[in-house]
Formats: structure tokens, sequence, C-alpha cells
């Protein structure tokens, strides 16, 4: 636990020396606050508040932003410390294998939770101070912590690319492949097959399954269902109906990723030689 | 020296691919030994350091460490007791000195104030609070000695202390090699210099092509070796041809040389024809007598394991 503890302290330290902490906030925080302004503008005859509006507008930029984010952090905790020669000194020490893997994620899930908190959370006050009405603070909240599960979903891939690889260059390159695919790409094919094939190659239950496996999706839909009486939903997650979206389904599907990469993770780097 | 053994490795090997790194390396060490790894680079002492720190498996074969597979995360309470430097040392570039010893003295739970000390002890007291990216090699190689020597540690493993460093700074290194072997401490050096590790070494391990050569104190590798002495005679030419026929009847190679005679004879042998030279009396002027180095010896194993190698080709063929 202890040796948990000082490495998610030094990545901590890391992330608010070379500045990335302070950067996630400023990106996370002013693209929140502009994308509330907006949705304080007049918006013809839909009655809703501010941050209820805010977070349908928030979700479709943090699907994009928090992934990549995580990545960014995470891509190269292993490789790099391979190839730059300090993983060697590290795995010398009275420590096990998991309890790195552990405490850099412990470290990246802080910076996450703090630019996330500071970020989101820094623009809703400020838009609740100044632009007016609190009403739909619980929705933000949730839109917040699924921001922050989200994340953690992508750590864990970047993590799983970074054990992977053997050089940083490769390492980056398969990481921006990787959030491509999962944020761009997997919609897409979904969306061209459903049309090609007219509802016969596959099933809408097939469909729904397949989308709440990709957790981007299930991010999205999470958080517009979450802001029901969205009859506007522009995205195909629109197909999933609500009822099939309780909130014990999602935390299990979280979890079955989390603790699936997190093994896998874990597993690889057992593995890897010096 | 007669304490028990710690380490055991028996008859390992370590491929990568279809690289062999190692070939059946058994080896022994105990308590309170001071080893030199001698060897090539690529004769295999890095891997030989990694297995016994558990950073990687054999391929076949086993490892031993204090009765534990060190390669197992059981053998992790074993690792406080490790200080280890690295072939090539290298550090978070973004913290400071101070920052990186606090950090490593945290995970092997040493208290923090020897830090100071540590620091002070490689002469980084003025350096520590700056960032290691302004570090030069020599200050990086010194770091790395003061975490090797965090907590004390039993058993003190350093490979290739000494690149880097100046001259200054490599005796330093081997006074406290020294103090710490003298301390009881069981010390693994390796190197490629081979003059400076002769004073540190009860036992020297010579590796060549991922094998062990040859193994054992200085003495007895001498022995062994069977290598020759040069003793240099000067004196007038005149004598040469009297001096020649006195000592025929001894087991040694006599030439002339420019100014005298040059003669070669065993270890064993040295005092006998010393004292046949001695008797001559006036007409000898001088005498030199150069002694087999350690080089040599370094020299003459890995002669004789190529050689070896060779023979094995042939018998192949």
């Amino acid at each position: 636990m202890k040796a948990i503890y000082i490495l998610a302290a030094k990545e901590l330290q890391d992330g608010l020396r070379n500045r990335w902490v302070i950067s996630i906030i400023l990106i996370l925080g002013s693209l929140a606050l502009l994308l509330l302004l907006l949705s304080a503008a007049p918006g013809g005859t839909v009655k809703a508040s501010v941050l209820h509006i805010g977070v349908v507008n928030l979700t479709s930029l943090s699907v994009y932003l928090i992934p990549l984010i995580a990545l960014m952090l995470s891509f190269d905790a292993l490789v790099g410390e391979f190839e730059r020669g300090t993983m060697l000194l590290l795995l010398t020490y009275p420590l096990a294998r998991w309890q790195i893997i552990m405490g850099k994620f412990a470290g990246h899930l802080l910076i996450l939770a703090i630019t996330i908190t500071l970020g989101y959370g820094g623009s809703a006050l400020f838009s609740v101070l100044y632009i007016g009405g609190s009403a739909g603070w619980e929705q933000y909240a949730l839109m917040m912590l699924s921001s922050f599960m989200l994340g953690a979903i992508f750590l864990l891939v970047g993590y799983l690319i970074s054990v992977l690889s053997y050089d940083r260059s490769v390492a980056i390159a398969v990481a921006i492949g990787g959030w491509l695919f999962f944020v761009v790409l997997y919609d897409l094919a979904l969306l061209g097959v459903l049309l090609a094939g007219n509802g016969q190659i596959i099933s809408e239950n097939v469909f729904t399954i397949l989308m709440l496996i990709n957790p981007t999706d299930l991010y999205r839909a999470f958080n517009i269902s979450s802001v029901t009486g969205s009859e506007s939903i522009t995205h195909i997650v629109g197909v999933i109906k609500a009822s099939e979206l309780n909130l014990t389904l999602i935390i299990s599907i979280f979890f079955l990723w989390l603790t699936a990469l997190l093994s896998l993770v874990i597993w690889r780097f057992q593995r890897r030689e010096v | 020296m007669s304490e028990s053994i710690l380490i055991s490795l028996d008859n390992v090997t370590k491929r990568y691919q279809s690289n062999t790194v190692l070939e059946k390396v058994s080896l022994d060490i105990r308590g309170g030994e001071c080893i030199v790894l001698l060897g090539h680079n690529g004769a295999g002492k890095t891997t030989l350091i990694k297995l016994i720190l558990g950073l990687i498996s054999p391929s076949e074969g086993s490892v031993c460490v204090l009765g534990f597979d060190p390669s197992k995360e059981r053998a992790n309470i074993l690792k406080k007791g490790f200080g280890y430097l690295p072939e090539r040392i290298s550090f978070y570039e973004s913290m400071t000195g101070m920052e990186v010893l606090r950090f490593y003295a945290k995970l092997k739970s040493t208290p923090l104030d020897t830090c100071d000390d540590l620091l002070e002890r490689v002469g980084l007291t003025e350096a520590k609070n700056r960032p290691i990216q302004t570090y030069s090699k020599g200050m990086k190689q010194r770091l790395g000695l003061a975490q090797a020597l965090l907590g004390d540690p039993q058993f003190l493993i350093l490979d290739e202390p000494t690149s880097g460093l100046d001259p200054v700074l490599r005796r330093q290194v081997y006074e406290l090699v020294n103090s710490k072997c003298a301390e009881g401490k069981t010390v693994i050096i390796s190197s490629h210099s081979l003059k400076e590790v002769e004073a540190q070494a009860d036992r020297v391990v010579i590796m060549d092509q991922g094998r062990v050569v040859a193994n054992g104190s200085l003495p007895q590798l001498y022995e062994q070796a069977q290598l020759q002495v040069n003793i240099v005679v000067t004196l007038d030419v005149q004598y040469t041809e009297q001096v020649i026929k006195q000592l025929s009847g001894l087991l040694a190679t006599v030439t002339t040389s420019k100014g005298g005679l040059s003669i070669d004879c065993s270890v064993t042998n040295k005092m006998i024809v010393l004292q046949k030279v001695m008797s001559l009396g006036d007409i000898v002027d001088d005498i030199q007598i150069k002694l087999p180095k350690l080089d040599d010896i370094y020299l003459h194993y890995i002669g004789r394991a190529t050689h070896q190698v060779e023979t094995l080709n042939g018998e192949q063929l």
C-alpha cells in the first residue's frame, strides 16, 4: 500500500511539474465554460436549464477529449521507463510489479479527478454564480463522474499499449489509432452496417449490445439519457431504448472493462523482461 | 569467507530467441565475499546480474538467492537488502538529485535523513537541488552509487561502477567498495578494467561468450594459468655466453636482448632463477622482474576459451 502511495505521489508531482495538470484544467475549463455560455443563449422553445443543456453539449465534447487526454497521460508510462532505463532500477526495489501499475494508475486517476473537478466543476460553479440556475447540477455531477470513469478506462488502454510496445514512437501511434477506433471508427462502422443492411445484418438487440460494449458509446448513452426528455438525440446512441440503460448495467460494464484491462496490463507487465 | 552460500546459480542458461547469452553457468557466492566479474562487453556479466536480481528468469537451470527464486514476487523481501548500480544509470530527469534519492529511500523504507549523508559522501551536496537533466554522466553515476547504498545493503551489486568517472572518483569508488567488504558485506562488481579491481577481489570470475572460463582467487588463477615471469638481466655483453651456460639447467627460456638477457620462467621457478642470477655477483648491473598482470591472466583465459571453441568446432566438422 505504501509503495502504491509513493508511486502515485510521484506521478502527481510529475504531472504538476510538467504542467500537464494545469494544461488539462485550462483546456477542460475553457471549453466547458464556452459550451455553458453557448447553452445559456436563448435556445428557441426548449425550456431547460443551462446545466442541463450543458451536459448534452459537454458530453459530445468530452467523448473525444477525455479518452485523448487519458491516452496521452498513460501511453508513455511503461514503455518510456523501459526505454529510458528507469524501470530497470525501479524493479530492483522492494515492490511488486502489480504495485507499480497500481501506483501509476492511482497517480493518473488523481490527476484526472483534479483536472475534471477543477475544469468542469469550476466552469459549472461560474455558470451557477454568474449565469444563474443550479437546476440540473445532479446530471452535471454525474457527467463529471462518468467522464472520470471513461478516463480511467482509457488510462488502462494506454497502459496496455505501453506494456506491449517496445518503442515510444510506436506506442504513441497505436494510442492515437486506438483513440480513433473507439471514438470515431467504431460508431461509423456500426452505422454503416446498420444502414447498409437495413436492419437485416444485425438485429436491434445485437446493435444495442455492440453499442454498449464500446465505453465511449456507453458514456454518451448514459449522459444523454440522464438528461431525459432528450428526444433530440442526434447521435446513433439514440437507438438504444432508455429502458435498457439502468445504472447497474452501466456500472457493471464499466467495472468489467476496468478489471479486464487491469488484469491484462498486470499480466503482460509481469511477463515482460527488462 | 567461510559463511554459507548466499547466491547459487545452477547450470543457468539464458536465451533471447535463438541468441544464447549465458550457457550453463554455475556459480556460488558466499556471504561476505567480494566477487569481481570480468569480461568483454557482451560476455554475459549484466545478464548474470539481472538473473541474480530476479529481473529476468533463466531459460534453463535455477537461480537461488537465500533460498528464494529471485524472479518470484515472494522474493521481494530480499530486495530491501540489495543495493544495485546498473551499467547505464538513468533517472527521472525532471526531479532533483535530492528528490530522486528520497523517492528511492521511501521505496526502500529507509530513514530519509540518511539521504543528505549519502549525497555528501558521493560529493553531490552542491548539486542536490538541481534537476537531473543538468547532471553530467559522472554525477549521475555518483547519484546511482548513492541510491545503491541506501539502507546500508547487505548485498551490493555494482555493474561497471567506474565507467564515466574520472580517476579521482574511481579511486573513491574502490575505497568505498573496500570499506563495504571490510564491513562484511557481499559485493559483486563487474568490470572490464582490470587493474583497478585487482585489490578488491576475493574471487575473480572471468566470463567469455556467456560462459564462466575461470573462477578463483587471484593467486589460484595465477597458478592455474602458469604464466611466465619475465626477468631482464642487464650485464656486460662479454659475460652473456657464460651466464647462459650457468642457467641452462633450469626450467627457463633464456634469450639475448639488448644490453643483457631476458629470462622467462614459470612463477613457481622464479625464486630459483633469481637466486642463480644473484649468485653471479658483480657482473650483473641490474635486474628487472615483470610479474604477470591481471590483464595477462584475463587474456590467458579468454584466449584459451576462444581456442577451446575452435577445437570444438573442428571436431564437429
